[in-house]
């Protein structure tokens, strides 16, 4: 092969692979808004492309009973879960980053075996306290209650940004005359912005995605129900409405992406905090 | 990260001279105390409590009225001998390691070289590849349905379109799992990432002196990326190993949808369609403790669920230790 051919042959090779790559993880959301648009006949047949764009299935979507109701449980749920858990895992994961103290280890193996836990090993008990002894479900409590108490996940990933912050601030702090928390909250915090922006955003998606929590606590009064269990629920009473279903879908899925757009860097600055070996 | 040089513990006897007892001991201690609070209680209250609960269920009759009766061993020897879902639940469970982990880890590693090689566009490309990573579940999953629905769906009009063959995807037993490795493929964002980061730190030099010995793109891959990658590849590995023991809400809302059953509690419907294929430990979790009211059964599965995972836990702390940061 003529040595100046290979560059022009790879780049082509290596471009027909992104946009092949490209394809595969576009293609699903396309066909998803395609399909939304759809009138009710068009979406059961094997029509790619919708002979007339019935934009009001959307507003069809947010005018069923129920879906404003889902749309705001789940903003409480996703806001009011992501200050608890930053407020209540923030001075967790400075400790465990910058305080040197007997069983440290331990706790953070501790952290980190929690945060392997599947939700669904500890539910049980956890149901029976809040449904017979507190009658609290059906409410969003026991969803977001928890999240007063540290949330795993958050406090490994911000005590792994934690500890990017050289110790010298912290102690040069302390000769000015600050207190720990002092120390923390004036010196530091403002330096961990992205780490927790960070902790917040995969927190705040957590909530807004999550299943299994909403299921459990919230299946008996649709009066609780977040987007992600009355998604589910939808189809039942569309039985194969296929174009409401990936309206409704699309509705669900669209603030997570525009959120994500916005907020590229913290995102992966996150996932490769949580990620990348020391 | 150079950085993690200035806050490694020392080895013990570098801590400073504190005697026991001293003010300025129990003051440290209790300002530890304070900034752990939160996590201290909160473990207590959502971990440790219902772990010991949960054994002390499963050992029980139980409905979740009234008071539990002890029942010695007989919930653990109805899930492990008559129960017919258990079984189904942990071989499928082998598969999704098997085969949707490993899968997962070659694409996201795939994907990853892709986009670091890409030199106009990459922004773009990487931002495409990793959207789907944040779908919600439900809604990546309804999508997947519909997508993958064999009588009217898009993939199959297409594959139809270019005369291949059309599976039945999430309505036949052969076809479901594949289904959902698909879908987790099409989520693979979050490992993308962590291979981009690890490969762009790859001493540029390092490639230079595998040319000059005459390696070719495979041998340096073999040789000098490959070892670079083993921390973060054994890391993928295993964390994909724990994200399979927490599946949960894929396959239940694919098995459901496309089934057409309606969710719900209470409802008394088979899991796992079809034909048990899309069946996970933690759906039975579910099925038997908040569907069949058979709550100490539920816990003898959470506790298996517990054992796998903390196995799979102490796994990734020992092998890919590394990636904690320091310690630990």
């Amino acid at each position: 092969m003529p040595a100046r051919a290979r560059p022009t042959l790879e780049w082509i090779a290596l471009h027909a692979l992104a946009i092949a790559a490209a394809l595969f993880f576009a293609l699903p959301f396309l066909f998803v808004i395609l399909t939304a648009l759809m009138s009710d006949q068009q979406a059961l047949t094997r029509d790619l492309w919708p002979h007339q764009f019935v934009w009001h299935n959307l507003v069809d979507v947010w005018n069923t009973p129920g879906f404003s109701t889902w749309w705001r449980n789940t903003i409480i749920y996703a806001v009011a879960g992501t200050a608890l858990t930053l407020l209540s895992s923030i001075p967790v994961a400075y400790a465990l980053a910058h305080f040197r103290f007997r069983g440290r280890n331990l706790a953070m193996m501790v952290v980190i075996a929690t945060m392997m836990l599947p939700p669904q090993v500890a539910v049980i008990p956890l149901y029976i306290v809040w449904a017979r002894d507190l009658h609290l479900s059906g409410t969003l409590w026991p969803l977001i209650l928890p999240l007063a108490f540290g949330d795993a996940y958050s406090i490994f990933l911000l005590r792994q940004f934690l500890l990017t912050i050289p110790r010298e601030y912290i102690e040069a702090a302390k000769v000015d005359g600050c207190g720990d928390f002092r120390a923390m909250v004036r010196v530091v915090l403002p330096m961990a912005r992205p780490g927790i922006a960070a902790a917040a955003l995969f927190q705040f998606f957590y909530c807004w995605n999550d299943f299994f929590g909403p299921q459990i606590y919230t299946s008996e009064n649709p009066g609780a129900w977040t987007l992600s269990y009355g998604l589910q629920s939808f189809r039942s009473a569309h039985h194969t409405n296929w174009n409401l279903t990936m309206a409704a879908t699309l509705l669900v899925m669209a603030p997570v992406i525009v959120v994500f757009f916005l907020a590229q860097r913290a995102f992966i600055e996150g996932v490769t905090l949580t990620g990348v070996k020391g | 990260m150079s950085q993690n040089l200035a806050v490694r513990t020392p080895p013990r006897p570098a801590r400073p001279p504190v005697r026991k007892g001293s003010r300025r001991r129990r003051r440290e201690t209790l300002r530890n105390l304070a900034f752990l609070s939160p996590w201290l209680l909160g473990t207590g209250l959502f971990f440790f409590y219902p772990l010991v609960s949960s054994a002390y269920y499963s050992f029980t009759h139980y409905d979740g009225f009234g008071s539990p009766t002890f029942d010695g061993l007989s919930n653990w020897r109805f899930v492990f001998s008559d129960y017919p879902f258990f079984w189904p639940a942990l071989r499928n469970t082998l598969w999704l390691v098997v085969v949707m982990v490993t899968l997962r880890v070659i694409f996201g590693l795939g994907v990853g070289m892709l986009v670091i090689r890409l030199k106009r566009g990459a922004n773009l490309f990487r931002t495409l590849y990793y959207a789907p990573y944040l779908a919600p579940p439900v809604a990546s999953t309804l999508a997947f349905v519909f997508l993958l629905n064999p009588g009217t769906g898009p993939v199959n009009t297409i594959l139809g379109k270019v005369g291949l063959p059309e599976p039945a995807w999430f309505n036949d037993p052969a076809w479901s799992k594949p289904a959902l490795t698909l879908l987790a493929l099409w989520g693979i964002g979050d490992l993308m990432v962590i291979f981009m980061a690890s490969l762009l730190d790859v001493p540029k030099e390092q490639y230079e002196a595998a040319q000059l010995d005459g390696a070719g793109p495979f041998q340096q891959f073999r040789f000098v990326t490959l070892p670079h990658l083993r921390p973060i590849l054994t890391f993928a590995a295993v964390t994909g190993v724990i994200a399979t023991m927490q599946y949960y809400t894929e396959p239940l809302v694919a098995g459901q949808i496309a089934s057409g059953q309606i969710g719900g509690s209470g409802q008394q419907t088979e899991p796992g369609y079809p034909d048990k294929s899309t069946l996970t430990l933690p759906q039975l979790v579910y099925h038997l403790g908040f569907q069949r009211f058979d709550i100490g059964a539920a816990c003898v599965i959470a506790l298996v669920l517990f054992a796998l995972s903390m196995v799979f836990a102490a796994l990734l702390m020992r092998r890919g230790g590394g990636f904690l940061g320091n310690d630990a």
